[in-house]
């Protein structure tokens, strides 16, 4: 059995008059030390499905096992990456870091527990910045501490959602090859959520494109074989990424996959009627003026071919 | 040296010549003059005459200024020494509505069910003046004996003071992101560390905002304590003084009250604006 098996999955939000399904019957399975990426349009349910596992929601129907045993509630043997990074501005990056350390190993003496803090800050290499508070660290830094907080739990699993969601192009790039380094080094069993295929494909050993909702489910997995040290200008011109790539897109723009779009727009008609003169003019008020008759109509266009 | 912004000086410098001057000019003054049969009149001018100008003011007020600690007689002090006792009290006024108030704003943030069933009661409470508090402060504590009129005004004080802080610090907690919640469910932090390492931090400049209201309010209501109970501070020697026919001494403490208000309010946005910098 695999080390995370997610079956038949389903997830909604709202009450049950205005219930929006978000998952429908997704499945997936993970090997120990195996990196997926899982991508997505923005709002498919991505994050959903990462919380599934993270246990800060709880499926609708379906079962998420890690190491066979049923997922109940969040803990720290599933290490999360925050979309936002989760920081907590009143603590430095040492102090963040030394929070989660200490909620996770109590046991261990106080020179475990720095050398443990001192060890992965020094990992992302953020050394220089360990006594700062967020607010003084750039975007990219901030990520990385957030990488560092959830590997300094000691982990079975890494959960990595949009991690570089919110950053440059060019800082995207660097943290991707930082990030894909240490989550390799580290040998653990890696979800990456994100919206990029090339981010996927980069990362990941194993891609798999989300639908989208409502309803979303899996797609079929796209293995990448890919030399794991990828250097990104190489990349672009090797014929398997490419291929990789347009397989991917091809499934996310694909009959099923792709969101429904539809364009509605609100059409003014003409407000004016004509002024009727056979009515005789009222006492006070002067003439009635002509009668204005806004009228809306909402008119909705389905634009799926 | 830090260059001093010259508007940021001069400007309030010249509002305040300029109030003085109106001030100057609406007053009323007293004027003698003899009359043609030999006798000397005192005749009132001016717009406002029974208004004491700044002049006047200075003139009448000026003992209890240039020795403010000084202690002649009960009635007779300095005008800080009067004010002093009245920040002790409110001090301590203020403390309680802290030590009442915070946990209470804790409890309205968290839980939803004590929200809806606490919230109108509250808001009942919450624009009751201090004068109607007051009375019943004094048949509560009436068997206290000596202390009596100290626990009367300490719970109207405290009464009075804490709205702001249980409100603020209630939104406080409402606004704590969720991302920071997610966080202590994914460390697994038990509920004590969730509320002293996260739920605390992220309240704070909530709190703060309460704590800063709630101090103005404190200090507003320690003047019609005063004025009720008869303890010695500057709202009583107001109300003496008033009953002695002295206006000057009024105005003395309506400027002596508004300066401490103001400096109150100043510290504690100090001590706002520090935690605020951090989030």
């Amino acid at each position: 059995m695999s080390f995370l098996v997610i079956n038949q999955v389903s997830m909604g939000f709202g009450p049950p008059e205005a219930r929006r399904e978000v998952l429908s019957g997704v499945d997936l399975s993970v090997e120990q030390g195996e990196i997926i990426a899982i991508v997505g349009y923005s709002g498919a349910g991505k994050s959903t499905l990462l919380h599934l596992v993270s246990g800060l929601l709880k499926p609708d129907t379906g079962s998420v096992r890690l190491d066979g045993r049923i997922i109940e509630g969040p803990g720290p043997d599933r290490g999360v990456v925050f979309q936002n990074y989760s920081l907590l501005p009143w603590m430095t990056v040492a102090e963040n870091i030394r929070l989660a350390v200490d909620s996770v190993f109590p046991g261990w003496t106080e020179a475990q527990r720095a050398e443990q803090v001192d060890r992965h800050i020094h990992l992302v290499n953020l050394t220089p910045a360990r006594d700062r508070r967020p607010g003084e660290l750039s975007g990219g830094m901030r990520q990385r501490v957030s990488v560092a907080r959830a590997l300094a739990m000691d982990p079975q699993i890494l959960l990595l959602d949009e991690p570089l969601g919110a950053l440059d192009a060019l800082t995207r790039g660097t943290l991707q090859d930082e990030i894909s380094r240490i989550c390799r080094a580290s040998g653990k069993t890696v979800v990456l959520i994100t919206n990029d295929p090339d981010e996927g494909i980069l990362m990941a050993d194993r891609i798999i494109p989300l639908s989208a909702g409502p309803g979303a489910t899996l797609g079929p997995s796209f293995p990448v074989v890919l030399d794991p040290t990828r250097d990104r200008r190489a990349l672009n011109h090797d014929p398997h990424f490419k291929e990789l790539r347009a397989e991917v897109v091809a499934w996310l723009l694909g009959p099923g996959a792709r969101p429904a779009v539809s364009v509605s727009r609100k059409l003014i008609l003409p407000d004016l009627e004509p002024e009727d003169l056979e009515i005789p003019k009222p006492l006070i008020g002067g003439r009635r003026r002509p009668r204005r008759r806004s009228e809306e109509r909402r008119e909705t266009v389905d634009l799926n071919p | 040296m830090k260059k001093i912004h010259w508007e940021s000086v001069v400007m309030p410098l010249v509002g305040i010549a300029l109030t003085l001057l109106a001030w100057q000019m609406i007053s009323g003054r007293t004027v003698t003059r003899s009359l043609a049969d030999g006798t000397v009149e005192e005749v009132k001018l001016g717009w406002v005459q029974d208004l004491p100008g700044p002049v006047q003011t200075w003139e009448k007020t000026r003992k209890y200024v240039v020795e403010p600690f000084a202690k002649r007689e009960e009635l007779d002090q300095g005008i800080l020494r009067f004010t002093w006792y009245s920040l002790v009290i409110v001090a301590k006024g203020y403390a309680i509505a802290l030590v009442l108030g915070t946990p209470m704003g804790f409890l309205l943030g968290l839980s939803a069910t004590f929200s809806k069933m606490f919230d109108p009661i509250i808001q009942v409470l919450r624009p009751v003046s201090p004068l109607a508090w007051m009375p019943l402060g004094v048949v509560l504590f009436a068997n206290a004996g000596k202390s009596a009129n100290e626990l009367a005004a300490l719970f109207t004080i405290a009464v009075c003071a804490m709205w702001p802080t249980v409100l603020n610090t209630a939104v406080g907690v409402r606004a704590i992101p969720q991302d920071y919640l997610n966080v202590a469910r994914v460390l697994k932090l038990s509920r004590t560390q969730t509320l002293f390492r996260i739920m605390i931090p992220a309240t704070l400049p909530y709190m703060f905002t309460g704590y800063r209201l709630s101090l103005g309010i404190a200090w507003l209501v320690i003047v019609a304590v005063e004025m009720l109970t008869g303890r010695i501070g500057i709202g009583n020697f107001l109300w003496n003084e008033y009953n002695n026919g002295l206006y000057t001494s009024i105005v003395l403490c309506i400027v002596t009250i508004g300066l401490v208000g103001f400096s109150l309010d100043r510290a504690m946005s100090l001590l706002e604006r520090r935690f605020k910098s951090i989030l």
